[in-house]
Parts: C-alpha cells; sequence; structure tokens
C-alpha cells in the first residue's frame, strides 16, 4: 500500500452539496481539502437536471440544473480547490480513514482530520413495492429515464405511465412529452401529489397529463418488453386497492418515481447512525453525525425539493467541519447532554435530531415534512412540554419541506431537554 | 451430423454437456433463450437440500443424495459460490413436533448423514431470529446454498472449452428420428444427431411425446419469492423451512451466497409455460406465510420479486435415462425440486449411458474449467490495489450497489459464452443485481455492451427477443403536438 496521504478536509461527492461546504470551507481558511467524485465530472445530479427552476433563493435567477451545477464548479476552479473526479469512495473508518479508487491513480487510502459525506441518494427501485407483474424490459426509474434523454439522447419509451409524482416523475413527464412521447398518466399512490405546485401545474396541467391521485399500478404485462399496466384506485385509509376500480393502460413503457433514499452505504462503514425516517444520518445542529469528525448535508442527509436549500445547507457543514479541525473539543460544555429534537404530531423527519451544547447558533435551523397536507396550519415548538413558538403557514404538503428558525432566546438553553415541533391545523 | 444434441440449457442440460464433454463426442446445446439458464435455473429457491424429504426409492431421492455429496467439489472444481449453511426444518407447534422425528426417519432410509434433532433453546441459539412459536427443529447438517446461474455458466463454459457448442436463441420448434437419426428443427435450420438429450424443463414433455409413445405430461407449478437487501443477510444462517402442516407445505427463508435473503415460494398450478409473472395474491402469500418463521420481516427492503416454474411431472418423479421405445433418446425431465441438487449426479448418470449407448471413451485430457478472477468486491485491499495497479479499467466501479468495476463487465462481456444482454452482465459480473436493481449502472452498462459488440444501444436487450431496453434515439422521435405549456425550446430536441 502506498503512504496514506494526510488532509484536513475529505468532502465524498461533488454534487452541489459537496461543492457548497468546498467552497464554504475554502473561503474561511481550509485549504488542506479535496473532493471525492466517482463520476467524470463535478455536479452531482444536476447535470442531467437540463429544467430551469434552479437558484431562484441563493442566485434570484432562474437556472438550469448544469448552469446552477456551473456556477459552483466555478467557484472550485476559481479557487483553485482540489477535487478528483472517476473516483469511487469505496470505504470510511470510523477513524475517518479513506479508501478511494480511480483508474488514474488506483487504490488511495486517505487519513482525513474531517470528512463531509454528501453523496446525494439514489431512487426506490420497483423491487422495494414488490410490484407484482413479469420482470420484462421497459420499467425504469425516472431517474435513469432522465440520464437516458438528456446525457445520451436516448429515448426509454414511446407511450408511458409514470408511476408517482415526486417532483423528478413529473419533470420527465413534461420532459417525455416534449422528445414526442405520449405520457398517458401520472399515477400517485396518495391523495396528494408529493412533488412541488409549481411542477404539478408546470409539467402535468399544461400538458393535459391527467393526475391520478388515490391510485396504484397493481400489475405489470409484457412477456418480453412491457405491454400495459393496470392500474387501480386505493382506499384513501388502507391504501390498498378496490376491487372493481381496475383500470388496464395499454403501454411500452413504466417510468418509476416512487421516493429517493439517501445513498448511506458509506455512512454505515464509518459507523454513523441513521435515522429510520429520513434514512439519513441523525445529526446536531452543525450536522456533525455520531462519528466524530464526519459531517452529513444535502441529499444524503434528508431529501431535498430545492438544490438552493441543499446549497445552503452545505455551506454550513463546511464552516462546522472547519471549526471541529480547528477544535476537536469544542467549546467549554460541549459534553453536556444534548438537547433531543422530536418528531411531533403531523411532523415527519426533522432534522437535527439533537442540539449540541453550548446551545449555538442564535436560531436553530429545523426542517421536517408534514405527514400529510394541512391547510391554516400552526407550527407549535415546545421546549419540555411548553409552547415557545408558533407559526403559522397557509398550505403544508408532504412533498414541500418546512422550516423553522427556532430563536434560542425563546427558552433555557441550559437547563432545556428536549424540543418537540407539531403541525396542528389552526382552530 | 453431432454424436449428442442438448434441448435445453438449464443447469441439467449443461451439466449434462460437461460431462459429456469428457467423451470422444461431438455435442451440440440447443437453448431458445438468449442465454443458458434463462428457464427454471435462474428463479428457484437454490439450496442444495440433504435429502430427507423425497420419497425413499424414488430417483428424486437417490439422486438428490447423491448429488448433494457432489456438489461441494463441482463449486470448488468450477470456482462457484457455494455455502453448507445446514437447513431446519422448524416445528411450530408441539404438534409438529413428531412430524420431524418422521422426516429423520425418512431422510435415515434416503441414506442422508448428519441429521438431528434440536430443541428449542439450542434452535434459538443458533437463530435468534426465529418466530415466537418455534418449538423445535430437525437440522440437516448437509443442505446448502449455491448459485445456480453462475454454476450453469460455469458448466456451459467449461463443456464449451472442451469442444461442445453451445448454440443460444436457438428454439427446437419440432423433433423427429428418421433412420437411427434424431432431427432438431429450428429456425436456423435443421440440427442431426445420433442420440439426443431432452432436458427442455417445462416443455420436456412436449419434446418426448414427439418421439415416444411412453408419453408424459408437465404441469407448470409457479413459486413466487421476494427478495431482501444483502444488509439482512446475517439474519438466518441455515435455510428456514417450515413443518409441512395440513395448512399447507409453509414457505423457506433463506440467506444467498450473495448474502441477500429469499423468502417462499408459492405454488400455483399454471396453463401457460411461461408465465413467470408475480401476483398480489402470492407475494401476500410469502410475506403472511413467512412471517411465522420470522415476525419483522423488513418489508421497506424488498429488493426484487420473481417467479420460477417447477416442471411438474405427472409421474411425480424424475424421468431419467433412455427411453424403452426409442433408443438414443435421453430423457432428464419432470426435473423439479430438488433438480437443482440432483443436477451432477443426474449429468455423471445420464453422460455414462449416452457413451454407453455410442460406444465412446473418454477423451486423453479435458481442459479445466474457464479460470474466474476474485469478484473485485470479495477482494482485499492488498488484491484490489494489484489489480487496479494492473488494469485501470478496475478503478472505475461501474455498479455501485455491488462494486463492480468497468473491468469486470468487460470480462463478463469478452469471456467465453460471454454475455450480450444486459441480464447476462447481470448474472456474469452482478452488475444491477443489488439493492438500485440496474438504476445506476443500467446505462453504463448499456454502453459498455454496445461499443464492445459493436450493435448500437437501441438494439441491447434485457434478456434476447423483444426485450429492447430503449425505444430510439431523439432524432427518430416524431414532433410533439402542439401543447399550451412550454419546455424550454432548443433544449427540446438533441
Ligand atoms: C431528477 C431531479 C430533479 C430535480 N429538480 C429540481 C428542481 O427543479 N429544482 C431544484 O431546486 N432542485 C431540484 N432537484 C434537487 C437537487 O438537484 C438535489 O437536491 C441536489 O442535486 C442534491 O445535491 P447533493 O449534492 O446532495 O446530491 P447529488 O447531486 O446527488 O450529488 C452527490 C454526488 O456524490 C457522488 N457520490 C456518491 N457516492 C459517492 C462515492 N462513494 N464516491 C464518490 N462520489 C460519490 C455522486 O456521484 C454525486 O455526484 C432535483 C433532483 C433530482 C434528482
Ligand atoms: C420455485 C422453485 C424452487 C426450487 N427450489 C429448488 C431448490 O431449492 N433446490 C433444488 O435442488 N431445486 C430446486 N428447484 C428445482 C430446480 O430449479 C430445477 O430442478 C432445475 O433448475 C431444473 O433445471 P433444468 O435444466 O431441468 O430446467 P430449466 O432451467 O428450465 O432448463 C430448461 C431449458 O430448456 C430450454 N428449452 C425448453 N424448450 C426448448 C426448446 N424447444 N428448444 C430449445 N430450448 C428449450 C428452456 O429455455 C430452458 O432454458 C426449484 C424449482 C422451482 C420452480
Amino acid at each position: 500500500m502506498p503512504e496514506i496521504r494526510k488532509i484536513d478536509l475529505v468532502i465524498i461527492g461533488g454534487g452541489p452539496a459537496g461543492l457548497a461546504a468546498a467552497v464554504a470551507a475554502w473561503d474561511d481558511g481550509c485549504h488542506s481539502l479535496l473532493v471525492l467524485e466517482r463520476d467524470v465530472r463535478l455536479g452531482g445530479i444536476l447535470q442531467q437536471c437540463i429544467h430551469n427552476g434552479f437558484g431562484l433563493h441563493v442566485f434570484h435567477e432562474e437556472l438550469t440544473g448544469p448552469e446552477y451545477a456551473d456556477r459552483y464548479i466555478r467557484q472550485v476552479q476559481e479557487r483553485g480547490i482540489p477535487f478528483q473526479c472517476d473516483t469511487m469512495v469505496l470505504d470510511i473508518s470510523p477513524q475517518r480513514l479513506v479508501t478511494a479508487v480511480s483508474p488514474a491513480h488506483g487504490l488511495v487510502q486517505i487519513q482525513a482530520g474531517a470528512i463531509i459525506l454528501a453523496m446525494g441518494c439514489r431512487e426506490r427501485p420497483r423491487g422495494a413495492l414488490a410490484i407484482p407483474g413479469t420482470n420484462c424490459a421497459g420499467i425504469m426509474t425516472t431517474g435513469t429515464a432522465q440520464r437516458l434523454v438528456n446525457l445520451e439522447s436516448l429515448v426509454p419509451g414511446r407511450r408511458i405511465v409514470i408511476l408517482g409524482s415526486g417532483d423528478i416523475g413529473l419533470i420527465m413527464a413534461r420532459r417525455m412529452t416534449c422528445i414526442g412521447a405520449k405520457v398517458l398518466a401520472c399515477v400517485e399512490l396518495m391523495p396528494f401529489s408529493s412533488g412541488l405546485t409549481r411542477n404539478v401545474v408546470q409539467c402535468l396541467h399544461d400538458y393535459d397529463i391527467p393526475l391520478l391521485l388515490s391510485h396504484t399500478v397493481i400489475a405489470i404485462e409484457g412477456r418480453e418488453r412491457l405491454t400495459g399496466v393496470t392500474i387501480a384506485e386505493v382506499d384513501l385509509a388502507t391504501r390498498k386497492p378496490i376491487p372493481g376500480t381496475e383500470e388496464q393502460i395499454a403501454c411500452d413503457t413504466l417510468l418509476l418515481s416512487v421516493g429517493l433514499i439517501p445513498e448511506n452505504e458509506l455512512s454505515l462503514s464509518a459507523g454513523v447512525s441513521l435515522s429510520e425516517v429520513t434514512q439519513g444520518p441523525l445529526v446536531d445542529q452543525n450536522l456533525l453525525t455520531d462519528v466524530p469528525g464526519v459531517f452529513a448535508c444535502g441529499n444524503v442527509l434528508h431529501v431535498h425539493d430545492l438544490v438552493d436549500e441543499v446549497s445552503e445547507e452545505s455551506a454550513r457543514a463546511g464552516l462546522a467541519a472547519l471549526a471541529w479541525i480547528r477544535d476537536p473539543a469544542g467549546p467549554a460544555g460541549s459534553s453536556l447532554e444534548p438537547i433531543r429534537v422530536r418528531d411531533g404530531k403531523g411532523v415527519r423527519g426533522i432534522v437535527p435530531q439533537q442540539i449540541s451544547r453550548p446551545v449555538q447558533p442564535p436560531k436553530l435551523h429545523l426542517t421536517f415534512r408534514p405527514d400529510a397536507v394541512y391547510k391554516q396550519a400552526t407550527i407549535r415548538v415546545e421546549v419540555d412540554g411548553e409552547t415557545v413558538l408558533r407559526q403559522k403557514r397557509l398550505i403544508m404538503t408532504p412533498g414541500e419541506m418546512a422550516v423553522v428558525d427556532l430563536p434560542t432566546g425563546r427558552f433555557d438553553p441550559a437547563s432545556a431537554r428536549e424540543i418537540t415541533v407539531h403541525v396542528e391545523v389552526s382552530a | 451430423m453431432f454424436d449428442v444434441t442438448i434441448i435445453g440449457g438449464g443447469v441439467i442440460g449443461a451439466a449434462i454437456a460437461r460431462e459429456l464433454a469428457r467423451y470422444r463426442l461431438s455435442v451440440v446445446l440447443l437453448e431458445r433463450k438468449s442465454d443458458v439458464a434463462e428457464g427454471t435455473t435462474k428463479a428457484n429457491s437454490a439450496i442444495i437440500h440433504a435429502g430427507y424429504d423425497a420419497k425413499p426409492g424414488s430417483q428424486k431421492a437417490r439422486t438428490n443424495v447423491a448429488g448433494n455429496a457432489l456438489f461441494e467439489g463441482w463449486c470448488a472444481e468450477l470456482d462457484v459460490p457455494f455455502r453448507r449453511n445446514t437447513s431446519l426444518v422448524v416445528a411450530f407447534s408441539d404438534d409438529d413436533l413428531p412430524g420431524l422425528e418422521d422426516l429423520v426417519a425418512r431422510g435415515r432410509e434416503n441414506g442422508v448423514p448428519g441429521l438431528s434433532l434440536i430443541d428449542e433453546a439450542e434452535l434459538r441459539r443458533r437463530e435468534p431470529n426465529i418466530g415466537p412459536k418455534a418449538r423445535g427443529a430437525l437440522l440437516a447438517e448437509t443442505g446448502g446454498i449455491c448459485c445456480p446461474y453462475e454454476l450453469t455458466i460455469s458448466l456451459a463454459t467449461h463443456a464449451l472449452l472442451n469442444g461442445a457448442e453451445i448454440r443460444l436463441n436457438t428454439p427446437v420448434t419440432a423433433v423427429r428420428r428418421e433412420n437411427g437419426v434424431f432431427v432438431c428443427q429450428t429456425p436456423q435450420g435443421p440440427v442431426a444427431s445420433r442420440a439426443l438429450v431432452n432436458a427442455a424443463g417445462v416443455y420436456a414433455d412436449t419434446i418426448n411425446n414427439q418421439l415416444s409413445e411412453d408419453t408424459f405430461t408437465i404441469t407448470a407449478r409457479r413459486g413466487e419469492y421476494l427478495m431482501l437487501d444483502k444488509r439482512f443477510g446475517p439474519a438466518f444462517q441455515a435455510t428456514i423451512f417450515q413443518m409441512p402442516t395440513p395448512m399447507g407445505k409453509g414457505v423457506l427463508i433463506t440467506p444467498t451466497v450473495e448474502d441477500t435473503v429469499i423468502l417462499g415460494p408459492t405454488a400455483e398450478d399454471i396453463e401457460d409455460k411461461d408465465d413467470v409473472r408475480t401476483t398480489a395474491g402470492g407475494l401476500d402469500q410469502v410475506l403472511r406465510v413467512a412471517a411465522l418463521s420470522w415476525p419483522q420481516i423488513p418489508t421497506r427492503h424488498f429488493i426484487t420479486a420473481f417467479a420460477g416454474l417447477r416442471a411438474h411431472c405427472d409421474r411425480n418423479d424424475f424421468i431419467l435415462g433412455e427411453a424403452a421405445d426409442v433408443p438414443g433418446l435421453f430423457n432428464a425431465a419432470g426435473i423439479e425440486s430438488p433438480g437443482l441438487t440432483a443436477a451432477p449426479a443426474i449429468a455423471v448418470e445420464l453422460a455414462g449411458q449416452v457413451a454407453d449407448r455410442l460406444s465412446a471413451g473418454k477423451k486423453d485430457s479435458f481442459k479445466p474449467p474457464y479460470a474466474t478472477r476474485k469478484p473485485f468486491r470479495l477482494m482485499n485491499q492488498a488484491e484490489r490495489e494489484t489489480a487496479v495497479a494492473a488494469d485501470p479499467a478496475y478503478g472505475r466501479i461501474i455498479c455501485r450497489c455491488e462494486s463492480v468495476p468497468e473491468a469486470e463487465i468487460l470480462e463478463a462481456i469478452r469471456r467465453p459464452l460471454g454475455a450480450t444482454t444486459l441480464d447476462g452482465v447481470k448474472r456474469r459480473a452482478r452488475a444491477g443485481m443489488g439493492r438500485c436493481q440496474g438504476g445506476f449502472c443500467a446505462p453504463r452498462v448499456l454502453e459498455l455492451l454496445s461499443r464492445e459488440l459493436g450493435v448500437p444501444q437501441t438494439e441491447l436487450t434485457k434478456f434476447g427477443g423483444a426485450s429492447r431496453i430503449l425505444c430510439g434515439t431523439l432524432g427518430e422521435m416524431p414532433e410533439p403536438q402542439p401543447r399550451a405549456g412550454q419546455e424550454r425550446t432548443g433544449e427540446t430536441h438533441a
């Protein structure tokens, strides 16, 4: 084995999360830094998202995915931040020893001072849903289809049914229509779309693509290539198909947009504990996992709707990792029992899951998803049973991540033990 | 004219081909699908049964026990995975305990070594995840697991290296015997031979009944399965069977040699011998019944579901050997479970019979199996380093779930009997077998297949025939109809 390199900060993944973290850490003075990316270019999933709608928050203009990625890639290049593409990280040890492989450099090991996990997420495959039927050709995830169409000019199908109305499903419904394919329906199990409202309007309504809510695909037909699917309405309470509502749709392709799973194989190898709900690492307000010196941000932490939020979150991770490198012991009091943050009524997947002491910064950035659609809702934050904050929202849906900034002045950080966030329908 | 034609490239046909290749005989294997192991052999429980199950005195019992004894050696020689993980037949009520003793007795009669009864405490010590109703079990120490398609590909390749011809995409549409010569009709023309081995799986009755008066009927009996992510591989060490009860045969749970977990199968007779669909009812039943063995099945972590067809024969046993009324016709028919286990025994026996019939002796030299390299995912650090240093294509990981480098995909395509389809690559290199089921690597594998085979990506298939992955290129698409909405023009067409 060649000599083990030592690098202060190793960032795994060169998507928007990894790049924003790298730029923030660099600008704050961390110049022993390396971004490792398995693809041949930086930019992550954005490279295949050629639609617009990115960057409204960060750059105050509408960019396409590659344009948005390019802004960060240029920042990385201008600063001369070291990165290595075509490099797959294979393993991270709990002691932060990173093993990676690439055609250019072979197998290398790097001892990292701190690590930022920024590996993004992957799509749930058909098997995860156990949709009955044949295992024929013509079934793929929407992200795979997006890559084929946008990066390789290949057409996955001509008569298409899309299962799942998450953002990628919606965007691909429009994209497939625009390349001349016929999208017959977008089928959604829940009584609401899990995508952003603007995408439902711009990608389905504008193209007369039917959105079948409370429906699912119950069978897949076709020996060799897909010939059709059977859909059915589902019971609102049990989500089981209602007999008698079956309908056959003849099609050659089924695209699946049935959920994204944070890609945490490496996190597990490092010994990081994951949340059952977000399927991402458990972190504190500094995005530090339960393994010392290992941070997480972007889609590997929890699936985001907007890349702008990914960039903001990841910049915080970059700064926090650098602070940790400079002072791993942390300020006085950091060994005290942290404050736990819990999902309350109507709340799923709150991040961070704990607040380390001393409680900084002055505002705690909490994100979560409501478990259903709520109109005239109130977000209520409780600290040890006492309500410390209420915020009204006209509408909340699981498709849009909710954010509350909790000022630490609202409670006594020294004595607080548990923060719980609820979503309630306003009286 | 060949000496021997084998119809069917499942584990049985491939094993017979390999054994026949030891003799001074010209051998051709005809397989209708685009690859070997595309029939029942790719979709079963992959258990190397101990042999306590089959009726004493039956062909099943005899070849099961003999096949089990040969299996480990065969897998070692071919360098394919095998694990003697033991089998447990679990009784889930005190009433079922006596049944276990009957199984032990039957097993002893069949000549199965290493059978014993274990009590509840010992069972729980071995298998902490077993359900609360478990009361005790039969332990079969010779039970094992293997990888049926890898075994079959290796066997067919070994046969190929020793002179046998393997013709894929070659369905036998009719067969007759004329002046002592067998003629198989195929779309590519007739194939003539002195002897014929019928290893056509669920279609073996069709082949036999065209030639022999002694007809039989094979019914396809479908079994459905669910497969769990490899994270749950350690949930059980042994293969867990449920003691059959008047309520049903139960379903099994087993680790695979690739560390995933299989749950199933169901049993349903079906009309259509190609219908390998899974059904809502079937998958529900698997889950419901398996919960007795494992109450906490992690249902969020299934990676795939599949079904296989048992070739159930109306004679309730394997039909092995030369047909009484057709000299030179050798049947290996009705090979339902434990056919995989029995394959080595069946192959040695049938090849011997065929060679005797044709008075053929063994060749002087027999080439060793195709040398495979240890997969990257199983290499240690030093081995990986050496591999990447020697070939940079080991440094580019194509399948992230199973850590399959480009070098192994290329090898899967370039090797003898190389992959020509996406599933072919999957079965040889594991790319696309993991938890994302090819979502990430499929486009990359298509690129490599296209480059290596010199075939446009749009022509490539999942498993041959009409199973095309793609429907064309952007340039070939019709103009979209005008719509109210607008995607940024300019990017619409590439
Ligand atoms: C199809 C789709 C459509 C979207 N549409 C919009 C939209 O319209 N507007 C919007 O604002 N947002 C949108 N988003 C969301 C936004 O693009 C994502 O939130 C963002 O890309 C997440 O950034 P990330 O860096 O966390 O993950 P990614 O972009 O996925 O980057 C992760 C990177 O890590 C690399 N990596 C992973 N594992 C390893 C390893 N072991 N070794 C080395 N490298 C590794 C990957 O190759 C990848 O480049 C969309 C997302 C998708 C998937
Ligand atoms: C649900 C299930 C579970 C099982 N579990 C186990 C187990 O745990 N352990 C065990 O030992 N066994 C098990 N078995 C049995 C085992 O899988 C089979 O016995 C074995 O795979 C049979 O192999 P084969 O070669 O006879 O059949 P196949 O693999 O079906 O091969 C027959 C081949 O012939 C080809 N063919 C058919 N007709 C023609 C034609 N006209 N021209 C050209 N080619 C043709 C087909 O395409 C096919 O590839 C199980 C079976 C099933 C279905």
